[in-house]
């Protein structure tokens, strides 16, 4: 196929109003998230002043966002491959009851702590691989498959700590995971990682791109020659991998290992997700909007704890703040085009 | 002459940095199908929404029966007397047939739904469309395009509709489902209602139309042509401001001896096709003609490995493929262009460049990691070498018209140097200029050693582009030869004479 087609260009179609461009959407669809982490941050200055603008405070601050945030890396390629995991929660608990029985920390204690890291990451892995098998393969919904996970996975968690919480004794794991390097947590360095190896996967891979298509296009990219049904177990996979790295981190930071960690987790990271641009239908996603979308909501705990309010007024907060984040990027997104 | 039904005089319609319309003339009489024709982006669709009341008229003035008129709403153009059926047919999959019906218009008590009332003058409605055999308690998504397209003129009825737009009706349907349909047209003509006919299609214009108008770039160009008599050169003109010397490029050389490239052979999957064998030889078109459901789309399907054979082969530059594997297809050489654009072609929300990369990823990876500058680059070349418009290769997909998206699958196969193309249904919903050029490239792919397939319902586009013919009926191969050894008429024979020998299946249409 050398040359190019002769046409006369009186036979152009006259080109339709400039729409949205492709990925230039990207910071217009932040700019709202933005407004709104600043808004809330004159609200926490004024209202607590130093104790909230305080360096102290903002590491406090990202050291709760992390565990949430890197479930939602991983929940972000979930949705935009056009998918949903409501079994982050149970995963992470059944991840963090593995890595803590007496025989994980009995080998840990012979070859090193890292036996408990590996283990918490497989076991998030390959319960992330049968939700994905069972969406791909098995053709269940996957709202269906993950629920079931979500009960079987915490189920199994609470057979194997019989209920109880384990407590992690190994020094080395606590040591290593508790450091603060240049006043940085160990788990907010974490959390950085995931976040930016996050962005680059969705955004500079074939697998980022494979991601967009799947969900975007099911059926489009399997005639594309996109093996769509292996992509989707890689990104429940995926999905799991996040949740073992963040039972890691909860491990770290309470230093047990619970059947009830990581509670309610799965509708936490969807807001965030969500609230952050990604589509639930899919095609479309942003790990930049996800990141501000679990600052936000951990930003918005942060005021609320230092004026001494209660959760459950933080709760009805959450819900107005998820409907006004999304109302100001339809507003701006509408503008732009 | 009596006083028109409907009169819109310079109608001009702007969105925000476009003239949609521009003074737009149309005067449509009781009794009379009066077609509308223009390429894509002429402004038919605005002009039918302003019909239906959905867009507002910025100037102009609407006569209905000689009084102006305004729709504020569609529910204000339905209550006058203006029925609209769009291309993309509004109907709720998971509702019965009445209810679609009468939706928005419900028959109720005090909120409550008399459905036996419903499903009685529905079944009235779908007699008189001469379709008894469409129940109205069917839900609506099992029905075919045929039925479904029935069910809408059945609520167009149902709102006693004077005048009934009908945007490219005859798009999703097989020949002979046009025949019913155009029956259904001639019984609402002589009822005497008038019909907004919107068709790409010259030949169908021919046979139902009455009279017809030309819009282009939002203007009325020619009005009150006899839709019968009018040559074809005049409206392509008229149309395109240009004229069509040929509309399909010939072969200009002779088709070089040698190994076929794509060999198919005895494939068959039971209660779709049987037995099909055929070759391809590089820089040949080979033609699949037959009625929908004849098995052609299936057959092309498998041999892509979108699905799998139950027996059979397919080898391509002599070595088999891997059966039911699409990735094995690609790898191996060979490129689809799917029937379904928007479902199965392209990721409509996605840049068009991104579109055209789809199936080349790795090519513009390292380690998995994609090199955008240099894929935009390569993807931008490819959607100039086929002449995508706008030349813009960060556009949403979306924007584009039919034609240009087809360019788009057609630049994602070059871009990946297939050998073998396989088309289904290549100008579905592509205007008559757009088509030529679709043509024109199809043609130069071919020149080019590529081996290609081509599957329409159109027969005369079969015969017109292909060096070969397949005829397909009930899942057989009916006819294989040169495709100018054989005329339209023929390859209906052909078809023809396969049916008689097995019965037709009842309830054809829903």
């Amino acid at each position: 196929m050398s040359a190019s087609l002769q046409n006369d260009p009186s036979l152009a179609v006259p080109a339709p109003a400039k729409e949205s461009r492709g990925g230039s959407l990207g910071p217009v669809r932040n700019l709202g998230l933005v407004i709104a982490l600043v808004i809330l941050c004159v609200v926490g200055i004024i209202t607590a002043g130093d104790r909230f603008a305080s360096t102290d405070n903002v590491v406090t601050i990202l050291r709760l966002a992390a565990v949430t945030g890197v479930v939602a890396v991983g929940m972000t390629f979930v949705i935009t491959g056009g998918g949903i995991d409501l079994s982050v929660g149970a995963i992470l608990a059944l991840a963090s009851v593995w890595a803590t029985t007496t025989g994980t920390q009995d080998m840990a204690d012979s070859i090193g702590w890292i036996a408990m890291v590996f283990s918490a990451l497989l076991v998030g892995t390959c319960a992330g691989v049968i939700n994905g098998v069972l969406i791909a393969y098995g053709k269940v919904v996957p709202f269906i498959a993950t629920l079931a996970m979500l009960a079987s996975a915490r189920g199994l968690a609470e057979v194997i700590a019989d209920r109880k919480t384990q407590i992690i004794r190994n020094q080395g794991f606590t040591d290593f995971f508790g450091a603060e390097p240049a006043g940085i947590p160990v788990i907010v360095i974490i959390f950085a990682v995931v976040t930016a190896a996050g962005w680059f996967l969705l955004n500079r891979t074939t697998f980022g791109r494979r991601t967009f298509a799947v969900g975007g296009n099911p059926e489009a990219a399997r005639l594309a020659g996109i093996k769509v049904q292996r992509h989707t177990v890689y990104l429940y996979a995926l999905s799991g991998l996040t949740c073992g790295i963040a039972a890691v981190m909860l491990m770290s930071r309470t230093t047990t290992g619970s059947s009830t960690h990581g509670t309610g987790l799965e509708l936490q990271t969807i807001a965030a997700v969500v609230i952050g641009g990604t589509l639930l239908s899919g095609g479309r996603g942003t790990v930049t909007g996800t990141l501000l979308g679990v600052v936000i909501f951990t930003t918005l705990t942060n005021v609320f704890t230092l004026n001494n309010l209660s959760t459950s007024t933080q709760a009805v907060a959450n819900g107005v703040i998820i409907v006004i984040a999304v109302l100001l990027q339809q507003q701006i997104a509408n503008r732009k085009t | 002459m009596p006083q028109p039904l409907l009169e819109m005089r310079g109608i001009v319609k702007e969105f925000p940095g476009v003239r949609a319309l521009d003074g737009v003339d149309l005067v449509v009489r009781a009794g009379e199908v009066h077609c509308l024709l223009g390429q894509n982006g002429a402004g038919k669709s605005t002009l039918i929404k302003i019909l239906s009341g959905a867009h507002d008229v910025d100037e102009g003035t609407i006569l209905w029966n000689g009084d102006p008129v305004s729709f504020a709403d569609p529910q204000a153009a339905l209550a006058t007397g203006i029925a609209t059926i769009y291309q993309e047919l509004d109907l709720i999959d998971g509702l019965s047939v009445a209810d679609n019906i009468y939706l928005g218009h419900e028959k109720a008590r005090g909120g409550v739904t008399r459905d036996r009332d419903m499903n009685r003058s529905a079944r009235e409605l779908l007699r008189r469309l001469g379709h008894p055999e469409i129940r109205p308690t069917r839900e609506v998504g099992s029905l075919s395009a045929a039925g479904k397209q029935i069910v809408s003129m059945a609520r167009a009825l149902s709102r006693s509709a004077q005048v009934i737009v009908m945007d490219e009706p005859s798009a999703v349907l097989d020949p002979d489902e046009v025949d019913g349909l155009f029956r259904v047209v001639e019984d609402l003509r002589s009822s005497g209602a008038a019909i907004i006919y919107i068709s790409h299609r010259l030949e169908e214009i021919r046979r139902i139309g009455d009279r017809l108008t030309v819009l282009k770039d939002g203007r009325t160009v020619a009005t009150d042509l006899p839709a019968r008599e009018t040559p074809t050169a005049e409206l392509v003109t008229l149309m395109t401001g240009r004229t069509v010397s040929s509309v399909f490029p010939r072969r200009t050389t002779t088709l070089p001896e040698g190994a076929p490239l794509l060999s198919v052979d005895a494939l068959t999957r039971p209660g779709e096709f049987a037995d099909v064998s055929f070759d391809v030889r590089p820089g040949e078109i080979v033609g699949i003609a037959g009625l929908v459901g004849a098995g052609r789309s299936e057959i092309i399907e498998t041999v892509y490995g979108a699905r799998r054979a139950a027996s059979g082969s397919v080898t391509v530059a002599g070595r088999p493929l891997h059966n039911g594997s699409v990735s094995a297809a690609v790898s191996a050489g060979l490129g689809l262009c799917p029937e379904e654009r928007k479902s199965q072609g392209l990721v409509l929300d996605d840049a068009v460049y991104r579109n055209i990369s789809l199936a080349s990823l790795d090519r513009f990876a390292q380690y998995g990691i994609s090199r955008e500058g240099a894929e935009r680059r390569a993807a931008h070349e490819a959607a100039r070498s086929v002449d995508v418009r706008p030349d813009d290769p960060n556009r949403i997909i979306r924007t584009l018209s039919g034609g240009n998206q087809q360019k788009v699958v057609l630049a994602r196969w070059l871009l990946r140097s297939c050998k073998v193309l396989l088309l289904d249904e290549p100008t579905r919903g592509v205007d008559v200029g757009a088509r030529a050029e679709i043509y024109a490239l199809i043609r130069e792919l071919a020149d080019s050693g590529v081996a290609l397939v081509i599957v329409s319902s159109d027969i005369d586009e079969v015969l017109g582009l292909s060096d070969r013919v397949l005829v397909v009926a009930d899942g057989r191969v009916v006819h294989d030869g040169p495709s100018d050894a054989i005329d339209a008429s023929g390859v209906l024979d052909r078809i023809l004479a396969e049916h008689d020998s097995t019965p037709i299946q009842e309830e054809d249409i829903a």
